[in-house]
């Protein structure tokens, strides 16, 4: 196990450099962001003087290894646009997105999974056949237009949610479980408040992944049901509850797993949308307004710490595979 | 003669496809003795599997048994409600199945998949169940079980797997085993091993086992009678010995002939011209008529089953009797 853990890190160390380098690379390709900086009243020795400060008149391999060896630090560089270090400008909207990101894939599951169960055990009745018709729906509708509607019902119509920002927030101090409003990592979800605000975002965000698992869900079981091991199970005499949710139902996690944990990490990097249209300060709207000014040290940031997430994400998925396909052996212990 | 421990009369279990009805058991009637062993010989898609899953009332839609009955112990099994079936499934009606890669769920350990059964029918507790689990590994010839049990299924050979199952099968000390193919996918020392097994408990236990399988050499050595069936009804049956030495059907005849064997070496090997009807459209009259040596004008009405002699049923009109026809 050890091993394995070692060695998915050293892999991870070079996925991280290779990374780095294409991303600096990208950035720097897009544009000159003195241009959008420095307005354009300023004369030549401002200019200088601004290029010098930024470290842009350095050429690009000097530029990345300076980078390089900030990074290791721990500094990403600091933001031109808010002169503050990236990674804490990052780190402080992190939460109002994992939040976000969270929410919207426990509820993915929490629907999907008991709707997507019924309509692979009863493929053939009314409700299975409208559950993935509204699945169709859940992956169609477009996430801009659905966040509109929602808003419109809800908050315009009927007044009952709010429709913009987090509402109160509060941290968690250490373990105690006091919380505290005023500082630290700022939760929306730990007042009602803030789950008032939180609820359409999270459900918004949620629809496109409630059709997913619904789908794979269901194709599961379906082709799990038709397996000898399943028939086997049945003739042993065991109920049908027994038989659903222990032979078919940890057989069906192994790919709604895998999905899920990548569905996950894209939601955490890219919920532009949703975050966009409900006004919620997370990093998805950090990294937006970032690139419409070339803040580059953010965008570099950003991604950066996109590809860490991604690969502690896979590095979860995979653990939790070797959890529940004993096929899968992560460590070399001899039987 | 005391109740066999299962009659089936007059079973018909049909598939009620898109393209047609499937009439994959059609008018099947057998019955088998308290540690008798009954092989169910036929080719592939002849309704062996079939008239097994019927029996355990596991046959899916859009299948449904539509006549007949299932006496098990006196009471009708086609009769009884899903409830009933289930106390009696891995309890006193157990079943083997083919694939033994296939049989155990991939993702539970052996003792999981094990317990379960124990604990479906009895009420005790989980460390009796794992004693009682463990004994029967033993017992079908798993070395340390104790160890193996903690083990997953894909830790295991197929034959010793295939051994797993059977134990599955025998937690309870079933009264009938429905043993479909079980020893097809494994290789000929492991199937012998197994058979010898298997023989040895049915005779000490009591219990009666139906051994469905396409092979007449594996009938041969382990069952006391055969049916032999064809397109979804039973053609042929009677002792093991009198029907493999004195075939009366010539379907039956032509599958023994299909044996390779020793003193044939050289001559080509003989086999059956023609292939199994499908069972979507079965033409009217004896269904083997297509492929018999010697159809007249009487096949093209289905003949009935009839006892030629005691406990030999036949289900044509021109039985094989004479031995010099059967030397042409």
């Amino acid at each position: 196990m050890t091993v394995y853990l070692v060695r998915r890190l050293i892999q991870a160390l070079f996925v991280v450099l290779a990374m780095s380098l294409i991303v600096f690379v990208g950035v720097y390709a897009i544009g000159d962001p003195v241009e959008i900086l420095i307005s354009p009243d300023a004369d030549q020795i401002e200019r200088e003087r601004a290029v010098k400060a930024l470290g842009l008149d350095l050429p690009l391999w000097e530029q990345y290894l300076v980078f390089l060896g900030n990074a290791v630090q721990g500094n990403l560089g600091r933001s031109f646009v808010f002169n503050e270090p990236a990674l804490k400008l990052i780190l402080q909207r992190m939460p109002a997105t994992l939040e976000l990101a969270f929410g919207a894939t426990f509820l993915a599951l929490l629907v999907g999974l008991p709707l997507g169960l019924y309509a692979g055990l009863r493929p053939n009745a009314q409700a299975s056949k409208t559950i993935m018709a509204g699945s169709i729906l859940g992956f169609s509708l477009p996430t801009f237009w659905v966040g509109l509607m929602l808003i419109m019902v809800f908050a315009v119509q009927l007044g009952w949610l709010p429709s913009t920002g987090r509402g109160e927030t509060c941290s968690v101090l250490g373990f105690v479980g006091i919380t505290s409003c005023s500082s630290g990592m700022q939760w929306s979800f730990l007042t009602w408040d803030g789950l008032a605000h939180m609820t359409m975002p999270t459900v918004n965000l949620a629809l496109f992944k409630i059709s997913l698992v619904i789908r794979l869900t269901r194709a599961g079981v379906r082709e799990t049901m038709l397996m000898d091991y399943v028939k086997f199970a049945r003739a042993k005499g065991l109920s049908p509850a027994r038989v659903t949710f222990v032979h078919v139902f940890k057989n069906i996690m192994i790919p709604v797993v895998t999905v899920v944990g990548l569905e996950l990490g894209s939601t955490i990097a890219f919920s532009v949308v949703t975050e966009s249209v409900f006004a919620w300060p997370g990093m998805g709207k950090l990294i937006i307004d970032s690139i419409n000014v070339l803040d580059r040290p953010v965008i570099v940031a950003y991604l950066m710490i996109i590809v860490l997430m991604f690969i502690t994400i896979n590095l979860v998925v995979d653990l939790t595979y070797s959890m529940l396909d004993p096929r899968v052996r992560l460590e070399n212990k001899g039987t | 003669m005391a109740t066999p421990t299962l009659e089936v009369r007059n079973l018909r279990t049909h598939f009620f496809t898109r393209a047609g009805v499937v009439k994959a058991v059609d008018d099947v009637s057998f019955s088998i003795e308290r540690g008798k062993v009954l092989g169910l010989v036929g080719e592939s898609g002849s309704g062996k599997t079939v008239t097994g899953f019927s029996v355990l009332g596991l046959v899916d839609p859009p299948g449904r048994i539509v006549g007949g009955s299932i006496l098990f112990q006196g009471r009708d099994l086609a009769k009884m409600s899903e409830a009933e079936m289930r106390d009696l499934r891995g309890n006193r009606i157990a079943m083997i199945f083919q694939d033994p890669m296939m049989t155990l769920n991939p993702v539970l350990r052996v003792d999981t998949q094990m317990i379960e059964t124990v604990l479906a029918h009895k009420k005790v507790s989980r460390e009796e169940a794992r004693q009682r689990a463990r004994d029967t590994l033993g017992m079908v010839g798993i070395p340390s079980p104790d160890e193996r049990l903690k083990s997953y299924p894909h830790q295991f050979s197929g034959g010793m797997r295939q051994r797993v199952a059977i134990a599955i099968a025998l937690l309870h000390e079933p009264d009938l085993i429905v043993a479909d193919e079980p020893t097809t996918a494994l290789d000929v020392t492991i199937q012998g091993q197994i058979l010898a097994e298997v023989q040895k408990l049915a005779s000490t236990t009591g219990t009666a086992l139906i051994w469905i399988t396409h092979d007449l050499s594996v009938v041969a050595g382990l069952a006391d009678d055969i049916a032999v069936m064809y397109a979804g009804r039973i053609v042929e049956q009677g002792a093991v010995s009198e029907v493999l030495d004195a075939p009366l059907h010539p379907y039956t005849y032509g599958l023994i002939g299909s044996v390779p064997s020793r003193n044939k070496r050289g001559e080509p090997l003989r086999q059956i011209p023609g292939m199994t009807p499908s069972l979507l459209n079965i033409q009217p009259g004896c269904a083997f008529r297509t492929r018999c040596p010697r159809p007249t004008q009487a096949c093209l009405v289905e003949p009935e089953i009839r006892e030629l002699a005691p406990g030999r049923d036949v289900r044509c009109f021109h039985p094989m009797s004479e031995p010099a026809e059967r030397a042409a």
